[in-house]
């Protein structure tokens, strides 16, 4: 505290180097391939800037043969979505397959009663995630290939994200990378500006849009999350430096009640060694690399 | 005389002692190949880093005959590299060996074990209760062998030039992150600064090592380094990859550099102890404080007496190796 605190220091947004981001990212993903003795990756490719990302990374980690970029359109995804997906698979020249999710979530939808009504909207979006998991672990058996997982750090602090659906992957290369960070992270990588500068969207109903649907925008998202997580400030030291209290009030609340989706869930303890508790081990060891 | 020093900037394999002593063997066959007198190798080289409840899987005792194979063949090359030792009293230490033509001549546990953010190496592994230099006869005279973490100790870099040091070997596992801007990872910065200023006050060259390669979420930066004694890079490695760089360290420029920039002779020891005495009595409440709220003055907390036993054990490694 000082005199001059009427002059409080906004958060600033988190600013990265893309170049040494982008190296750091794929030195992971080669090592962690090798490690686990996989040489192909399987990406769901949205249209979107995260998953776009993710494949360009994938494609400079393992090449661009060794990437499958599944589509996996409903009946109501946008169209310009496939064509944005179309402009990545033509960009790096990588594998692609298309398996429409409209004849399996459908009839699930009507079985269980989750039908066109608005208020069954988060359980059909939730069934739509979960059935492109379907689709990408099957296809990562068909095609041989690990799969890689496309949440934002944003996405995974808020929670904003379905448990079993896209939060399912092997490996997270971008799961420590805000979106507003991930955008320079993309233009560094080559991604199509179309793609970088659309209004981000699940696309799980038509005209939805994250920051619509999320009631902020991704910059003051970032930058409180940023605030609050990375720095460690105070709900009343973001708010001082100029941040609605609302939204830093409603971001602080959202990070802790969806830590349960971060985490794996609680083993009751009952024995003397309990795996996640203290029965710990690196997933890659001797003898965990397949054959 | 020109020393040459390669640092061999390896990715172990996770808790595969036997690859990684493969691996280490033929990294030193060719620094040995170019004409090196000291290689050194990352901390936990022969074991990986990220081990969790590996560590008595691949623990080692200081007189292995594996860990003295290592360059038993090149008598004429010293070694350092890092290991997980297992004590004759069944601790599970992060160790540094230094050998020589099949002998353990030098051996340091490391003394400060991160155990906060991303590292939690205090609940696996235990620290060390011993800061040394160690003899290698001239010109070198003696090094001081230390760890990672020990690094951001200056205590411990500062005491092994005061025992006589001429050369600090910091052997590490340092993971990256933070990369805020265009010069790269912030911790980088930390380790350079750090680096140059032992360097300079310490009027001592420098070889650190760090690991490369990939352990789950963690990617380790390399980058390592030899320093001059006067703050000089002599050889630098490059980030992410594996690496063998040979730097020529001449110990003329560090014998001159000692007379022009007589630090190390002009320290006031007897001064640093009576302090230091000072300072520990108060934070154990054995003196009244000079004031009230003084920093950590309020919290008694007798010192624990030095475990001499721990300290005559590396004695006895050293020696029976």
């Amino acid at each position: 505290m000082s005199a001059g605190a009427a002059h409080a220091e906004v958060p600033p947004l988190p600013v990265i180097d893309p170049a040494t981001t982008s190296e750091l990212i794929v030195a992971f993903l080669r090592s962690q391939m090798g490690q686990t003795g996989f040489t192909h990756v399987v990406v769901g490719l949205s249209g979107g800037v995260d998953s776009a990302t993710v494949a360009f990374l994938g494609a400079r980690a393992v090449g661009a043969d060794n990437l499958l970029a599944v589509r996996m359109p409903y009946r109501s995804s946008s169209p310009a979505s496939e064509t944005d997906a179309l402009r990545v698979v033509e960009a790096l020249g990588c594998q692609t397959a298309r398996v429409e999710i409209t004849p399996m979530v459908d009839p699930l939808l009507a079985l269980m009663g989750a039908s066109d009504d608005p208020a069954h909207q988060v359980r059909r979006g939730n069934v739509m995630a979960r059935q492109r998991m379907i689709v990408l672990y099957d296809k990562s058996v068909e095609f041989d290939g690990l799969v890689v997982g496309t949440s934002n750090k944003t996405e995974a602090l808020l929670g904003y994200g379905t448990q079993y659906g896209d939060m399912a992957a092997a490996l997270m290369p971008i799961g420590d990378l805000y979106k507003t960070q991930l955008r320079a992270v993309a233009e560094h990588l080559g991604v199509p500006a179309e793609i970088v500068a659309k209004p981000p969207s699940a696309d799980l109903w038509p005209g939805q849009t994250d920051e619509g649907e999320l009631g902020r925008t991704y910059a003051d998202l970032d930058r409180t999350l940023f605030a609050l997580v990375d720095r460690r400030w105070s709900v009343e030291r973001c708010v001082a430096a100029g941040l609605e209290r609302d939204l830093v009030e409603w971001v602080a609340a959202r990070v802790a009640r969806m830590e349960y989706k971060r985490q794996t869930p609680p083993v009751a303890k009952i024995s003397l060694r309990t795996p996640g508790i203290d029965h710990l081990y690196p997933r890659r060891r001797p003898g965990s690399r397949r054959a | 005389m020109e020393l040459r020093i390669a640092l061999g900037q390896v990715a172990p394999h996770l808790g595969d002692l036997d690859a990684n002593l493969d691996l280490v063997k033929s990294r030193l066959g060719e620094a040995v190949a170019q004409g090196a007198d000291l290689a050194v190798f990352p901390e936990l080289a022969l074991t990986g880093y990220l081990l969790q409840d590996l560590v008595p899987d691949v623990a080692i005792r200081a007189d292995d005959e594996r860990l003295l194979a290592i360059g038993a063949d090149a008598p004429e090359v010293m070694v350092a590299v890092g290991f997980v030792e297992e004590t004759r009293a069944r601790r599970y230490c992060n160790s540094v060996a230094l050998l020589r033509g099949g002998r353990l001549i030098g051996l340091h546990r490391k003394v400060y074990l991160p155990t906060y953010g991303l590292f939690d190496e205090g609940r696996f592994t235990r620290g060390g209760h011993q800061i040394r230099a160690t003899e290698v006869g001239d010109p070198l005279h003696k090094v001081g062998l230390s760890v990672c973490e020990d690094f951001w100790h200056p205590f411990l870099p500062m005491l092994q030039v005061q025992a006589g040091a001429l050369l600090l070997i910091n052997v590490a596992a340092g993971p990256a992150r933070a990369p805020g801007s265009a010069a790269g990872l912030a911790a980088i910065g930390g380790w350079h600064k750090m680096q140059e200023t032992y360097a300079l006050l310490g009027t001592v060259a420098v070889a650190f090592c760090n690991r490369v390669g990939n352990e789950e979420g963690l990617t380790f930066w390399g980058g390592s380094r030899l320093l001059g004694a006067d703050s000089s890079v002599l050889a630098e490695a490059p980030l992410y990859e594996e690496a063998l760089v040979v730097g020529v360290l001449e110990t003329d420029d560090l014998r001159m550099q000692r007379y022009n920039l007589p630090l190390v002779g002009d320290e006031r020891l007897e001064l640093v102890r009576r302090e230091v005495d000072r300072i520990i009595a108060e934070r154990a409440g054995m003196t009244p404080p000079p004031e009230l709220g003084a920093d950590d003055a309020e919290m008694p907390n007798p010192a624990m007496p030095p475990s001499r036993e721990s300290e005559r054990e590396v004695e006895r490694e050293v020696e029976r190796a």
